[in-house]
């Protein structure tokens, strides 16, 4: 079996209002999928719906072909769904390696084995110097990438990233390209929720675009790149003429 | 490291000695008072300090151990430490069932909860005519022995029987603070959701620091009752005792193995001070001393006194 | 028997009105600010014995030393936020629940300190007495409590949904951001929301002193029961606290009478239980 995520016609309400109406796709193994749109599009919701804090009010997810619609967020992760915030949810009062060392207790019971995995994790992601570090004293971006840390030390298979390049500078947007690319390296799913188009349409394997609460289109970057209805719904006149203009 | 694994010997050494040194009752009365209370505030730390979940009802655990074994020794003769074992096994019960609902919810419906319960356990004993009602129970005097858990002629076994429970109290919240267990219950407090996206059920884990922590009080229930051989709803089940507990684990340093100790060390003599010393006539200075400390402490130093003990230490 | 039972309806009825104004503050500092302020009670207490020292020093009927009370009640709401409140907004929740909970302590310690444990009541007042309606006994001072809280509930719900700096609060309450970037200053609110919270429950502590013993722990048991009442109401709602009183103040007085008064304060605690576990949101909460 290929697909290791299915979305399955999920529509999610609030009161009157539809904020994810039947949306259908399929993630593949192994792959990075760019799960994009306008704000207000409906991306966090369904976001949330696949991360079990909301659960859909139509539809199914499935995962490894069980249907994971009611699980809870921390029974999702232990079945191997990894997730991070879009807002950051690091353990502020702990140390960078006691953070990583909260995702590596769910494979490792014990404490010196948790703690051998979080510094093995912690070194992949460049925190080795820092790992005595109060976790609230490092940087945005640092804090972005030790939720990552933490995350993977869950031992994922699907990790669920949310807007994790918002607001990092061109130079740090470029590491966490280099960080995506490295986890599919290791055979990691990846979905990215993003907002920064530079950050996915380069890496994405296939991107998933919804509007108003509906998925508009599907594909490779380059044909969801030229799909009217995603110029018209989201990139707008200037991107369009600018990507044509770097065609040419 | 080393050095703090040394100062604790020379603690427990001294703590050993202590009766030795001063052999009226009154010094030794406060020193039981003080590892009692260090004893309790220990398992309030667990639910409070570490997993951060404010327990204003840890009094009921405190009461359904005394009562579970007066009950059981004066109405069935059934042995105080079996009294003690089925008072920890009734005090979970009740953390489950208070726990169960609250802990979907966020801190303070639990705190508030807390309140409730310790109210309603305490309504329960003022009017239940089979554990006494308001006048409460008498314990059977019985030959002085430790399998009676009673001594009359010196009160000097209290004396060891509750140092060894704050040994023991001591030993539960290092265990817990070196596993995964205290490593989870300060995620939670540091972070719910965060903790939750890493696969712990945040729902049980308070769960589980609830009942350690009903369990640790329950036992000092049982205590004061062998040690009083009096208790009634008053001394037992007061919101107040709940209250002191807090302040003890706040003054010594919320999450810190040793805080409760500090904490009971500079709170109990605090009390006996201020009873003795200001009498009828200070009446509500005491509360107001209480007051000031907890709101000082929390609004300027949260991590509490222990920061300045672990300094001058390692 | 009937009119035993109508007798115990009408004065939970009555009772409920009034725990409604007593959880109202409450209920709207934790909208505007989300903190709980486990002192509430103890305002009560503050205001009761306020009406009492009124009635003994100046002659002045609760009845007429209320407006008074009431801005005093107002100026020590405002107080407490800048002097304790103000500091630990941005604090963690543990810190909060601890300062609130201080404050209940220390004005617990003072009432004690300033006026003993002893038991007090204010002996006579303009509302002294009994009216008999359709065979059922009402006292009057519950009587004139009850339409109190009425008026004061209409007061308030008015000045939220007609007024700017009402409209202004109910802004915060809905989204702090959203209000602070509409210029909304959120600082000012949350001194309002609590100088009117306090006086509030200024208010129904005279009312209360009319027909209450007037002690140092008399906020517990209010406190508790408006603790019930906002989770029973939802946390933040003005219109549920209003509802969730006079339900609780049924439960309280019809479980007193079927069962056993001394265990009617604990129907009502296991009442909060079960909302929290049936309907954790309440009944108009979000």
């Amino acid at each position: 079996m290929n697909e290791i995520l299915v979305i399955d016609n999920v529509t999610k309400r609030f009161g009157g209002l539809i904020a994810n109406s039947n949306i259908s796709f399929a993630v593949e193994r192994g792959k990075i999928i760019g799960l994009i749109g306008p704000n207000g599009a409906g991306k966090t919701t369904l976001f949330n719906c696949i991360s079990c804090y909301y659960s859909a009010d139509g539809g199914k997810i499935l995962y490894e072909g069980k249907d994971i619609t009611r699980e809870t967020p921390d029974g999702i992760c232990r079945m191997g769904i990894g997730q991070t915030f879009q807002i950051v949810r690091i353990f502020r009062e702990m140390t960078v390696l006691e953070n990583i060392m909260i995702g590596a207790f769910l494979r490792n019971p014990g404490r010196k084995k948790a703690e051998e995995k979080a510094s093995e994790v912690a070194a992949l992601f460049g925190f080795s110097e820092k790992l005595d570090l109060k976790a609230s004293s490092l940087t945005i971006s640092e804090q972005k990438r030790l939720e990552v840390a933490r995350a993977m030390a869950t031992g994922p298979k699907v990790l669920l990233l949310d807007e994790m390049m918002a607001g990092l500078n061109i130079h740090e947007i470029r590491e966490a390209i280099d960080l995506v690319l490295k986890l599919r390296e290791s055979g990691i799913t990846l979905i990215l929720v993003e907002h920064v188009m530079e950050g996915v349409m380069p890496i994405a394997d296939k991107v998933v675009v919804l509007d108003d609460g509906e998925k508009i289109a599907e594909g490779t970057p380059d044909e969801v790149v030229y799909n009217d209805r995603v110029i018209q719904a989201y990139f707008g006149d200037k991107y369009h003429a600018k990507r044509r203009k770097n065609t040419a | 490291m080393k050095k703090g694994l040394v100062i604790l010997l020379v603690f427990f050494a001294a703590l050993v000695i202590y009766p030795f040194i001063f052999k009226n009752p009154f010094p030794r009365h406060l020193l039981i008072m003080i590892m009692l209370y260090g004893t309790m505030g220990i398992g309030w730390n667990i639910i409070g300090g570490y997993a951060g979940q404010v327990s204003f009802g840890n009094a009921a655990f405190f009461g359904v151990g005394a009562y579970t074994t007066a009950i059981l020794l004066s109405k069935y003769g059934i042995n105080p430490w079996i009294g003690m074992l089925l008072g920890c096994f009734f005090s979970s019960l009740v953390a489950v069932i208070v726990g169960y609902p609250c802990f979907r919810l966020r801190g303070h419906y639990f705190a508030i909860a807390t309140i409730a319960v310790g109210e309603i356990v305490q309504i329960l004993f003022t009017n239940w005519e089979y554990a006494g009602a308001a006048v409460g129970i008498y314990i059977p005097i019985l030959e002085e022995s430790f399998f009676n858990f009673q001594f009359h002629t010196t009160k000097l076994p209290y004396y060891y029987i509750v140092l060894a429970m704050l040994a023991f109290a001591l030993l539960v919240c290092y265990a817990v603070e070196k596993s995964r267990l205290g490593y989870y219950f300060r995620a939670i407090k540091d972070d719910p959701e965060g903790a939750r996206s890493l696969g712990i059920n945040i729902q049980n884990y308070k769960l589980v620091a609830f009942i350690l922590s009903a369990i640790l009080t329950s036992v000092c229930g049982t205590f004061y009752a062998m040690y009083v051989l009096y208790i009634h709803p008053a001394n037992t089940i007061d919101l107040w005792l709940s209250i002191h507990l807090c302040i003890i684990a706040l003054i010594g340093g919320l999450g810190k193995i040793f805080g409760p100790v500090i904490g009971a060390f500079i709170f109990i003599p605090l009390t006996e001070f201020t009873r003795v010393y200001l009498g009828s006539e200070g009446q509500g200075i005491d509360l107001i001393i209480y007051a000031l400390i907890i709101i000082l402490l929390a609004t300027l130093r949260p991590q509490g006194l222990w920061g300045i003990f672990a300094k001058s230490s390692s | 028997m009937e009119g035993v039972l109508a007798q115990t309806l009408a004065s939970g009825l009555l009772i409920g009105f009034v725990y409604a104004l007593v959880a109202v503050g409450l209920t709207m500092i934790f909208g505007v600010m989300d903190i709980v302020n486990f002192a509430h009670g103890e305002y009560l207490m503050i205001s009761m014995y306020f009406s009492y020292w009124f009635f003994i020093l100046f002659g002045m009927d609760p009845l007429y030393s209320l407006p008074a009370i009431t801005l005093i009640m107002f100026g020590i709401g405002i107080i407490t936020y800048y002097i304790a409140i103000r500091p630990i907004i941005n604090a963690p929740m543990l810190s909060q629940i601890f300062v609130t909970f201080g404050l209940l302590i220390f004005l617990r310690g003072v009432a004690q300190f300033l006026w003993k444990v002893d038991y007090r009541m204010i002996p006579e007042t303009l509302a002294s007495g009994n009216i008999n309606l359709a065979g059922i006994y009402i006292g009057r001072p519950q009587l004139v409590a009850a339409v109190g809280a009425i008026l004061c509930y209409g007061v308030i719900l008015w000045f939220l949904k007609n007024t700017k700096t009402g409209m202004a609060l109910e802004a915060v309450a809905e989204d702090k951001e959203a209000a602070r970037l509409m210029g909304i200053n959120s600082n000012r609110m949350f001194a309002l929301s609590w100088g009117i919270g306090i006086a509030t429950v200024g208010i129904a502590g005279v009312l209360l002193s009319t027909f209450f013993y007037v002690f140092p722990e008399v906020g517990g048991a209010f406190c508790l029961i408006a603790f019930v009442v906002v989770a029973l109401g939802g946390f933040g709602s003005v219109v549920g606290a209003f509802l969730a009183g006079i339900i609780v103040g049924l439960v309280e007085v019809v479980s007193g009478y079927l069962i056993d008064p001394s265990f009617k304060f604990m129907f009502v605690l296991a009442l909060y239980l079960a909302v929290v576990f049936i309907r954790p949101q309440g009944l108009m909460g979000k």
